[in-house]
């Protein structure tokens, strides 16, 4: 494997020749199953993905603790408002996990937030949905990180070192995250008639956002096939997809919750559920920007940036001022 | 068992596990709009540590839910200082950097004593330590930043300062010697605002309003506000488990 | 680089006593005692850590991947630093 550095040769003919064996070197460490690292020589493309995707990965981890901590100071007991509180912060660790991966790919993390303000970046489109009742705080938990999951745990073996060491850490810590949210519902389930209620209509407005988290369909997904090939990515859209419909369906059972879908039901000869359709039309509108909350959530991220820029100038200014004894280091 | 043993100190216990509560809520109101990311871990850590001994302190006087959810706001006995709203970032350091040293005398005697609260204090010293550390340092940058952050910083400090006084009011069941602490208050504040290069405050630091009023039930406006959106879920299923 | 834009930090961390310090991420902050107070909060909340170190990453000074074989490789074929290198007579033992 070489660096760009080592790039810089001769003539025209001979950067090609040193291009090709790169990449010869670069497609046998994948195929491998070796790891990339930050210094890697690695085609520009591969890089250009890896950065928009744990760019994109990063930004709906912050964005995503939008909806949640909408119920943070609502918390109908102490020790849900304690999850909460943690969960919603390790969002926020798990957003910094994901740009300092980015960044090992010389992308600064100021330009990827400004990249996400601007709307040049995208996060996923679930956080488009508002949270309005306590029970969706559960329905998250359960079926938009247990959707995640199912996601990023084939993450953990990607060819990027960074990416799969910050994912691998990730998943630790979710681990608890899908399991509070389905114990919230299968108390709400429990409960009351009204607390009843309240969980089976969260189910029934997050199921289908959940399903439409895995993209759209094999054969039409733009960079699937590559990705694939990059071992970026381990499994198709809808393999995952069908992977969390079996995984949710007795889930359901046992909290005493219909999943919001007439055509679902075992079928035995594939040997998984079958489900209705999914409405891409709606998957389409909330990506373009008209979703329920695109535009709140943008500008909420934006103030908070832009309301937080005096604080961090006045860090800065402090430690040009005292370098010499914070050993801070001005690039 | 003598009679002594047996009481638990409720007034102490609410007082210390109102302020918990209230400046872990409004701390909470921080999440996802702090300055830059690395400071919501920072606050929902200290907000979690809060939680947790709030948790503790009201469970010593009664069941936690109920009392956090459904006490009127004249029932409160927490400082009026934790209740004050967010304000801009300084004016949250400020309130950190004021109850956190007071916090951290009045643990660090509990915890020296044998009384009820000297295990919880022993615990909870060294997160308010480090709570204490966390707004010190802010001050100093704030204070010793740029001119607009010294001019919000010392802003928030001087808006803040009138509810300090309260802290060190006498409450039963505490066994602490309020006015040791008030001096050691004044000597650590009064060093950490000359290290950020700002004036000590003027003003009083107790009005008639003010001097004790919130561990007697009197709040300020913003409290009841707070107190309604915190409680309304909870209210509107009575009985109800979470 | 704007001035609101604080430098990269390395974070090392020794989970706990006898072992040594592992890179565990990198963060930002202004000056080196946050980085280490932005550490604690970040890799250590759930217990992980007994010790930090912080780096700037700009102090960092890697090997390429480019001198892999010059650096790397010669170490490959010196099999007479390894134990399993030698023959010891069965039933000698505390060797």
């Amino acid at each position: 494997m070489a660096t760009a550095a080592a790039h810089q040769t001769h003539g025209t003919e001979e950067r090609r020749a040193a291009t090709a064996a790169y990449e010869q070197a670069f497609d046998t460490a994948v195929a491998a199953d070796e790891r990339i690292e930050p210094r890697d020589w690695m085609p520009d493309a591969y890089r250009a993905t890896l950065v928009r995707q744990m760019a994109q990965h990063a930004h709906s981890e912050i964005i995503g603790m939008q909806p949640e901590a909408n119920w943070i100071t609502r918390a109908p007991s102490l020790r849900r408002k304690a999850i909460l509180m943690a969960k919603v912060q390790d969002e926020a660790g798990h957003g910094l996990y994901l740009y300092s991966a980015a960044e090992t790919l010389g992308t600064s993390r100021e330009e990827l937030l400004d990249k996400l303000h601007s709307g040049r970046q995208k996060y996923s489109s679930i956080f488009n949905y508002p949270t309005l009742t306590w029970a969706d705080v559960g329905a998250i938990g359960w079926l938009v990180d247990g959707a995640a999951i199912t996601n990023q745990v084939p993450l953990c073996r990607c060819s990027y070192g960074p990416y799969a060491r910050a994912m691998v850490r990730i998943c630790k810590e979710e681990s608890f995250h899908q399991r509070q949210g389905y114990e919230l519902l299968l108390a709400l389930s429990n409960g009351t008639p009204e607390q009843h209620e309240m969980a089976q209509d969260a189910v029934n407005r997050w199921w289908w956002p959940s399903l439409m988290m895995f993209g759209p369909p094999d054969d039409e997904s733009a960079h699937s096939a590559q990705s694939m090939t990059w071992k970026i990515k381990r499994h198709s859209n809808d393999e995952l997809r069908q992977r969390f419909v079996d995984i949710c369906v007795p889930q359901a059972e046992s909290l005493g919750l219909t999943l919001p879908d007439p055509d679902l039901k075992w079928n035995e000869e594939r040997g998984h559920y079958d489900f209705g359709p999914i409405d891409w039309t709606e998957f389409k509108e909330v990506l373009k920007g008209n979703g329920p909350c695109n535009e709140q959530r943008i500008t909420q991220r934006r103030r908070a940036h832009e309301e937080g820029a005096w604080v961090r100038e006045a860090a800065a200014a402090h430690a040009a001022k005292h370098s010499d004894r914070t050993g801070a280091r001005q690039a | 068992m003598t009679a002594a043993q047996t009481t638990v100190p409720t007034t102490a216990a609410l007082a210390l596990g109102d302020d918990a509560l209230v400046l872990s809520h409004r701390l909470g109101e921080w999440a996802g709009h702090a300055p830059v990311l690395e400071e919501e871990v920072a606050l929902a850590n200290i907000a979690l540590d809060l939680l947790g001994q709030a948790r503790v302190l009201l469970s010593m006087a009664g069941d936690e839910d109920e009392l956090a959810y459904l006490r009127e706001e004249r029932a409160f006995r927490n400082l009026q200082l934790v209740e004050q709203p967010n304000g801009d970032f300084a004016h949250t350091i400020a309130r950190q950097l004021y109850f956190s040293t007071y916090q951290h005398l009045l643990y660090a005697e509990l915890a020296a004593g044998d009384g009820p609260f000297a295990p919880l204090a022993a615990k909870a010293v060294k997160e308010v330590a480090y709570h204490r550390d966390h707004a010190e340092q802010w001050t100093l940058r704030l204070g010793d930043g740029t001119d607009e952050s010294h001019e919000r910083m010392r802003r928030a400090a001087d808006a803040l300062w009138r509810f300090t006084g309260e802290m060190f009011r006498p409450v039963d069941g505490l066994d602490v010697d309020p006015a040791g602490m008030e001096a050691a208050w004044l000597e650590s504040v009064e060093d950490v605002l000359r290290r950020a290069t700002l004036p000590l405050p003027e003003g009083p630091r107790a009005g008639g309003w003010t001097a004790g009023a919130g561990r007697q039930g009197l709040h300020t406006e913003s409290f009841g506000r707070m107190l309604a959106e915190m409680q309304h879920l909870h209210r509107s299923h009575p009985g109800a488990t979470w | 680089m704007t001035n609101t834009d604080w430098p990269l930090w390395e974070v090392f961390v020794r989970s706990r006593r006898g072992l040594s310090h592992t890179h565990a991420g990198s963060l930002h902050a202004p000056d080196a005692e946050f980085a280490l107070r932005n550490a604690r909060d970040l890799y250590t909340r759930r217990g992980e850590g007994v010790s930090i170190w912080v780096v700037p990453s700009t102090a960092i000074t890697a090997s390429s991947p480019d001198e892999k074989d010059p650096f790397f490789e010669p170490a490959a074929d010196k099999p007479y630093r390894h134990p399993t290198f030698y023959d010891i007579p069965e039933g000698v033992k505390h060797l």
